[in-house]
């Protein structure tokens, strides 16, 4: 079922070309600047700037309807935000690295090598979203602080941490690219095992060590590869292959990490507080989400913890303890937790496809508008600023999400069987539970 | 370092260079001598910049946004059209003023509970140096009326008088009473006594009294004044006295938070009976102190305001055909 798409002397010639890298950066770059720009100097009218329109509706609808199911990681490739980071940090925009590295350079703390920081910043974000998600200036504030973030981090430690410690997008990316039909796999283990300078992680005049922190030879899952094309230019052994595969090859190899189970939980748990904020018709909470703040604010704010970090881990943990009593296995708890949350990684995408499906939809002709008008200013360059609101397919909307959220499901049940017999567990609480937050989220969409 | 080195250098700080500095360019060339004015809800700052200067003769080139909810922009006293101020979008107007003064611009809309507070104004300072005009008092001036004084109604009819009804009385009616002067200077209530005390009017019954008082109320207005302070009540007061001016609009429960008091109930014959249209006027033009009424004086003409004041007799007094 895998087809290498690097046999192609075509794709693969793409792939390594850094001028064609450099050149979608440059585009994404400049995109990126401008959204700071007109966060900061625009019209504090979320819908008719470019840094709300732009950030939270056109580029989180590619994010989450295209580049994470089918790409995976391939936002990650073309990122803005770590590439200023990395031009100080390598002291080259271009140039294959000639010389030691030139700043700190100290590697990341042991403790700290996992996504639990991760969870954590996107929590915040989360927390804060619906004043991000409608402010221009507090878009363009968050925007310059990853910005700036990126730049620190990459002068005082090696290659990209930011990216992989810290990015609140770059967690659940991870979680969801295993999902994804499309892999970067070595051809040969032997051949890494036997190659003596690993030039693919240590670097080379060719290319850089995986900005990643990856040993490329060990890829199991997409999780942590930002598909950046290194590996591929430094192999000398042309052992780098990308490869399409099914959809969710990588669930087969469940995840024993609890902090990828709580990476799913949060983005579970997001979904469906995102879809009860931002598109349900309660008004108080709604006000309540966006009085940053008030006691209003920080009761939603522990019930939204108590939600992703309290009811749905708890609910599940006895889910798992019940089939573990049922099928009388001696499997730790801890370990079925662990494995089974990640039959909630198929679930949670299809709950922020379903999700975004609405939004995205109900305000992608603000694209247009601010199109022609980024800034507000009364601009018309395109001759669209005029374009007035209108949803776009409302009628194929809820047969839509009924069908993404029940594929989902369908996906999730099937991943919690295969991981139930490779663990012993009988999964079916789990299928439970998956249809209950399933509902729930139906519920809350329709 | 490599040539590629050097051009991706150089295609990076230039692009960056392009990105950041064009577009503030382009705005700033385009905002010269261009006024841009943005909306918010008076909670909020209001207008901003609240006060333009211009010359007169010299046309004043505004755009006009909003930051936060649809508002309208109009300038008091004068002729010129409110245009609507759209969240996001650019609203374009040209001034032109042939005298000099202070204008008041403000929002026509109900954009929030302090809406009425959102105002600026424009120092239109130039043109010719002919004597400055005689402006003379308000009425409520003149007469040395304390506005704020409660003026209740020392009589008031058992029923609704009618205007109509009152028309079949008029020709037994002196001249005097329906006079301008007369009109504006006494309430209901006053005119009713007056007229009980009118010996050529002793046969009549006291809701016949009342009717004519209707009559003498009615025959002060003129059907497009009155039309014209429908409309006006609906955009700018209604909001708090209530479509029906029994004081219960939207905002109403608003102004009892603020101020401790509902917006007066102009349905209410012991208070409207008791105050007179230059009462009214007074009220209009400088507003309640602390009261939440806004003063009207820099937006509405003369004229306008009697018609307003004409209006709200009509809560008293029905009007019946002319």
């Amino acid at each position: 079922m895998r087809s290498e798409l690097t046999r192609l002397p075509f794709v693969k010639s793409l792939l390594k070309n850094r001028w064609l890298q450099l050149l979608v950066l440059f585009v994404m770059l400049a995109g990126f600047l401008f959204a700071i720009l007109s966060g900061f100097a625009g019209t504090p009218v979320g819908n008719h700037n470019f840094s709300i329109v732009f950030v939270w509706i056109a580029w989180w609808a590619i994010l989450i309807l295209v580049a994470v199911p089918f790409f995976g990681r391939g936002w990650c490739a073309v990122c803005p935000i770590p590439m200023p980071g990395e031009w100080i940090q390598r002291g080259a925009i271009l140039e294959p690295p000639s010389r030691k590295p030139r700043w700190l350079n100290l590697r990341w703390p042991n403790k700290l090598r996992n996504i639990w920081l991760q969870n954590l910043t996107f929590t915040l974000v989360a927390l804060f979203s619906s004043v991000i998600l409608t402010t221009p200036k507090v878009t363009a504030i968050v925007l310059s602080a990853m910005l700036f973030l990126a730049v620190g981090m990459s002068i005082v430690f090696e290659r990209r941490t930011f990216c992989r410690y810290l990015c609140p997008v770059g967690g659940f990316i991870g979680l969801y690219a295993q999902a994804a039909p499309i892999e970067l796999r070595v051809k040969d283990k032997q051949a890494c095992a036997a190659c003596k300078d690993k030039p693919c992680y240590n670097g080379s005049q060719v290319g850089y060590g995986c900005p990643w922190d990856i040993f490329p030879g060990g890829l199991t899952k997409n999780t942590y590869c930002g598909l950046c094309m290194e590996c591929l230019r430094t192999c000398p052994y042309d052992n780098i292959a990308i490869n399409t595969r099914p959809f969710a090859a990588d669930l087969a190899k469940p995840s024993r990490k609890m902090d990828e189970a709580f990476k799913a939980f949060i983005m579970l748990g997001a979904a469906m507080v995102y879809a009860g904020v931002l598109l349900g018709p309660w008004g108080a909470l709604k006000s309540a989400a966006y009085s940053v703040g008030t006691v209003a604010w920080f009761g939603y704010g522990m019930a939204f913890l108590a939600f992703i970090f309290g009811l749905l881990p708890a609910l599940f943990w006895l889910a798992v303890k019940l089939g573990q009593e049922l099928s009388k296995s001696d499997v730790p708890a801890r370990h079925g937790f662990t494995t089974f949350a990640t039959a909630l990684v198929p679930l949670g995408l299809m709950f922020w496809v379903a999700f975004s499906l609405s939004f995205v939809l109900t305000n992608a002709s603000y694209i247009l508008v601010a199109l022609s008008d980024p800034f507000g200013w009364g601009w018309n360059l395109f001759g669209t600023a005029a374009v007035t609101w209108q949803p776009y397919l409302t009628t194929a909307l809820v047969p839509l999400q009924t069908l993404v959220l029940i594929g989902g499901l369908l996906w999730s049940v099937r991943t919690a069987q295969k991981i139930g017999t490779e663990v012993k567990i009988l999964p079916v609480p789990i299928v439970v539970f998956s249809t209950l937050v399933t509902l729930a989220m139906l519920g809350l969409l329709l | 370092m490599k040539r590629s080195e050097i051009l991706s250098r150089l295609l990076v700080i230039a692009g960056v260079l392009i990105v950041l500095s064009v577009p503030l360019a382009v705005h700033f060339y385009n905002g010269q001598n261009i006024v841009e004015i943005h909306g918010r809800v008076a909670e909020s700052g209001g207008w901003s910049p609240s006060s333009i200067e211009a010359k007169v003769g010299v046309p004043l080139h505004l755009r006009l946004t909003s930051d936060d909810v649809m508002h309208s922009f109009a300038i008091g006293q004068s002729d010129m059209a409110p245009v609507d101020v759209a969240p996001g979008k650019m609203t374009e107007l040209t001034l032109t003023f042939d005298k000099p003064g202070t204008y008041t611009y403000y929002c026509t809309r109900w954009c929030g509970p302090n809406h009425w507070r959102m105002r600026g104004t424009i120092e239109v300072s130039g043109g010719s140096s002919d004597a400055p005009q005689l402006v003379s008092p308000p009425l409520y001036m003149t007469l040395n009326l304390n506005i704020d004084a409660p003026h209740p109604a020392p009589v008031t009819p058992a029923d609704r008088p009618s205007a109509l009804r009152g028309a079949a009385f008029a020709a037994m009616l002196s001249s005097n009473y329906l006079m301008p002067d007369y009109y504006r200077t006494h309430s209901p209530a006053q005119a009713y006594l007056d007229l009980r005390a009118d010996s050529a009017l002793s046969s009549l019954s006291d809701p016949n009294v009342w009717d004519l008082v209707a009559y003498i109320w009615q025959s002060n207005t003129t059907p497009d004044g009155l039309a014209k302070g429908q409309r006006l009540f609906a955009q700018n007061c209604a909001a708090c006295h209530g479509e029906s001016g029994e004081g219960n609009g939207v905002f109403a429960a608003g102004v009892k938070a603020q101020t401790g008091k509902l917006p007066v109930n102009f349905a209410d014959p012991a208070s409207m009976l008791g105050a007179s249209p230059a009462l009214l006027q007074g009220k209009i033009l400088r507003g309640g102190m602390g009261t939440g009424m806004p003063y009207w004086g820099p937006i509405f003409s003369d004229e306008t305001i009697w018609g307003i004041i004409g209006y709200l007799y009509t809560f008293q007094f029905d009007e019946g055909q002319r």
